[in-house]
């Protein structure tokens, strides 16, 4: 169907048996994707008075909160961080995480009309989800940036700081969008199945929060259940960044690998799982 | 002859009543449980076949109307054919780019401007960027929304949202065009517009079309080739003129000039459903002679009532509407029950050939109740009456005038 394939013969017939990408589909439909990222961000801009200020003012206000709630009354560790800049940091591959996943799992369910009259490949609108979210993204870190820059003036360093290893970042990041993308299509794909998706997503992500080292530090974990922990794929990403941008935090190559096969797993089952949902949901919504 | 540039083989696709479907986790896990115990699901697995054992093959070039009563399967053929669901069985070859215009405005968004909507549009439909640059000016020319293309579409009047997104839709250059009632929409002179566009990408441009349509006139005056669907089948594949034929007669011919009526279009928990009509006493309606019909209904609850009776021309036209408020008004019923009430003329002066008739009821402020389109088509017979030199170029309707010389 698309520009591309104008010298192509195109066979319409019932797919047998599992479907992942085609990739050269994709490829012609790129300029989609990078029209559908400009508009989820515009769009974005315009909706609201305070516009991108947003996506400021929540992480600091979650900050806040955690470092009351957390810091100063349960007195959990921040490995000798001062505890504002830990959860702004710990907020980060979280906060990234958590708006992929609502985007992604809606994808179905709020693009009902649009992919109920034209065709084109629907993962599309996942992804370019999960791109225009980096900004966001972007605007967090660069708070993260300047509390950073401001505890460091106030001379309440030492302890922490910067490593080489922050140029992995991309990395990390890449691995973030990963594990949303597959945990939001396979939520996408059972919410057209089951209409009790949709509630308990929100609440699995609620507690997902609490089984992430967010507000405390791998090492408050005992090593025993560390391997466990790890089976969370996005424990080691929001290790790494503490790892990467204050200096502290733990981990070992083997939990690497386990997360990063987890995440792999996660995300080429859910591709499979929406692809497979997807050639005939506008049959069942 | 070139090759086919659509080849549908055998294409069925089945909707399982009942067990496809959003559900609960309960209702799932439940039916899980009864297949692991060997138990038939509790889920009625009714099977209806929207579309059955379809095949049929397109020429490049060629314009094919797809009719069909609701429900017979034209919007699940061309929804597989654009690849927005799947088939059951069978396959479909496509040679050649397609576009398929299933709705205009498709994924327009409202805070963004006509110009930004135009590019989104275009790629939605398959478009590249430097197409839909190209093709720029001569989208806003097409669409006349001039100086508000920078304008948030949220703020366009509707003529002009349904003009901007017919004008991206209309300027797209695929081999394959598949079109599902988009021109039912905007003013009249958009329309002819529309239709004029459409059929010189047809014509001149030799582009392949799929056109579906409730409208038999657009169909007639653009298609050559129709295929009738009726229950998810082929019925009629041929010259439209063949297509529309079996169309009108499956829409009820007067058999001995009894129709019924189907109360699927009634308007929900009205106050009276039309039930039949009967012409002429089952006598074949004669041009220039009298004209008798006679409508059954029932009366649910108390209301006042009135009807109209309108005959159009096969190609959707309406010529002439016979309405029962004008003389003595409306009637009033005032208990539930089944009533008849009898429409005539003493000199029926519509020309002979085949026509369409509608029926509508109405409630005392005209709001309707029951009103059924396309009800049946009827055949007008010559009669001794008819002059010998009627033919179709002077019009349908010649009531009898007074001619008579006088002082000049």
């Amino acid at each position: 169907m698309a520009a591309a394939q104008s010298d192509r013969e195109l066979i319409i017939q019932p797919t047998q048996g599992w479907r992942f990408l085609d990739w050269r589909e994709f490829w012609a439909y790129r300029d989609l994707l990078s029209l559908l990222i400009w508009r989820d961000i515009s769009s974005r801009y315009k909706q609201t008075i305070l516009g991108p200020v947003w996506f400021i003012v929540q992480p600091i206000m979650t900050t806040i909160v955690f470092t009351v709630v957390f810091g100063r009354m349960a007195k959990i560790s921040t490995d000798g961080v001062p505890p504002m800049l830990f959860y702004l940091n710990g907020l980060l591959a979280w906060g990234y995480f958590a708006q992929n996943f609502t985007s992604t799992s809606a994808t179905l369910t709020n693009n009902i009309s649009l992919f109920g009259k034209v065709y084109f490949p629907r993962l599309i609108v996942p992804i370019s989800g999960i791109l225009s979210n980096l900004v966001p993204f972007l605007i967090q870190l660069a708070t993260f940036a300047v509390f950073y820059l401001w505890f460091k003036a106030q001379g309440l360093g030492g302890s922490f700081g910067l490593t080489m290893s922050a140029w992995l970042l991309p990395l990390t990041i890449l691995q973030v969008a990963a594990i949303s993308l597959g945990v939001g299509l396979w939520v996408a794909a059972l919410t057209t199945r089951f209409r009790d998706f949709t509630i308990l997503a929100g609440f699995v992500l609620q507690l997902w929060l609490y089984a992430t080292p967010v507000i405390y530090p791998l090492t408050r974990v005992p090593a025993k259940w560390r391997l466990l922990v790890a089976l969370n794929p996005m424990t080691m990403p929001t290790e790494n960044l503490r790892q990467m941008l204050l200096g502290v935090g733990s981990g070992s190559w083997k939990l690497e690998t386990i997360s990063i096969v987890v995440s792999v797993f996660t995300l080429i089952t859910g591709v499979l799982a929406f692809q497979r949902i997807e050639k005939n949901f506008v049959d069942v919504l | 002859m070139s090759a086919p540039v659509i080849e549908v083989e055998h294409i069925s696709k089945v909707y399982r009543l009942g067990s496809i479907g959003v559900t609960t986790l309960r209702e799932g896990f439940s039916n899980w449980w009864d297949g692991v115990r060997g138990r038939a699901p509790a889920v009625d697995h009714k099977e209806f076949w929207a579309v059955r054992d379809i095949s049929f093959s397109v020429q490049p070039g060629e314009v094919v109307g797809v009719i069909g009563r609701n429900g017979a399967g034209k919007s699940t053929l061309l929804k597989i054919l654009s690849r927005i669901t799947e088939p059951t069985s069978g396959r479909a070859r496509i040679r050649g780019r397609v576009a398929s215009l299933l709705e205009v405005g498709t994924g327009f968004h409202p805070d963004l401007t006509g110009r930004q909507n135009v590019f989104l549009n275009g790629a939605i439909l398959g478009m590249t960027q430097a197409e839909v640059r190209r093709k720029f000016d001569e989208i806003v020319a097409f669409s006349e929304v001039g100086q508000f293309i920078d304008t948030p579409v949220k703020r366009y009047s509707s003529g002009m949202y349904v003009r901007l997104a017919f004008a991206v839709a209309a300027h797209l250059e695929p081999e394959i065009l598949i079109v599902d009632e988009v021109l039912a929409v905007g003013d009249a002179q958009f329309q002819d517009k529309c239709m004029g566009k459409m059929e010189s990408v047809a014509r001149s441009e030799g582009r392949t079309v799929l056109f579906v349509s409730h409208n038999i006139g657009a169909i007639a005056r653009f298609c050559r080739r129709g295929l009738l669907l009726n229950q998810g089948r082929v019925v009629v594949d041929g010259p439209i003129d063949a297509a529309i034929d079996g169309y009108l007669q499956m829409s009820g011919v007067a058999q001995d000039g009894m129709i019924e009526l189907p109360a699927k279009n009634r308007i929900e928990n009205s106050a009276l459903t039309l039930r039949r009509m009967l012409i002429n006493d089952g006598e074949p309606l004669g041009h220039r002679r009298p004209l008798k019909i006679k409508l059954n209904f029932t009366i649910h609850r108390p209301t006042k009532a009135g009807f109209d009776l309108g005959f159009g021309s096969v190609d959707g036209r309406r010529i002439v509407t016979l309405e029962s408020d004008y003389e003595p008004t409306y009637f009033d019923f005032t208990a539930p029950g089944d009533y008849a009430v009898e429409l005539s003329l003493p000199i029926f002066d519509l020309l002979p050939g085949r026509y369409r008739v509608d029926i509508c009821a109405f409630d005392g402020v005209r709001k309707e109740l029951h009103f059924v389109f396309d009800s049946a088509s009827v055949d007008v017979m010559p009669s001794s009456a008819t002059p010998p030199h009627i033919h179709g170029t002077v019009g349908d309707w010649r009531p009898v005038s007074n001619w008579r010389l006088c002082s000049a």
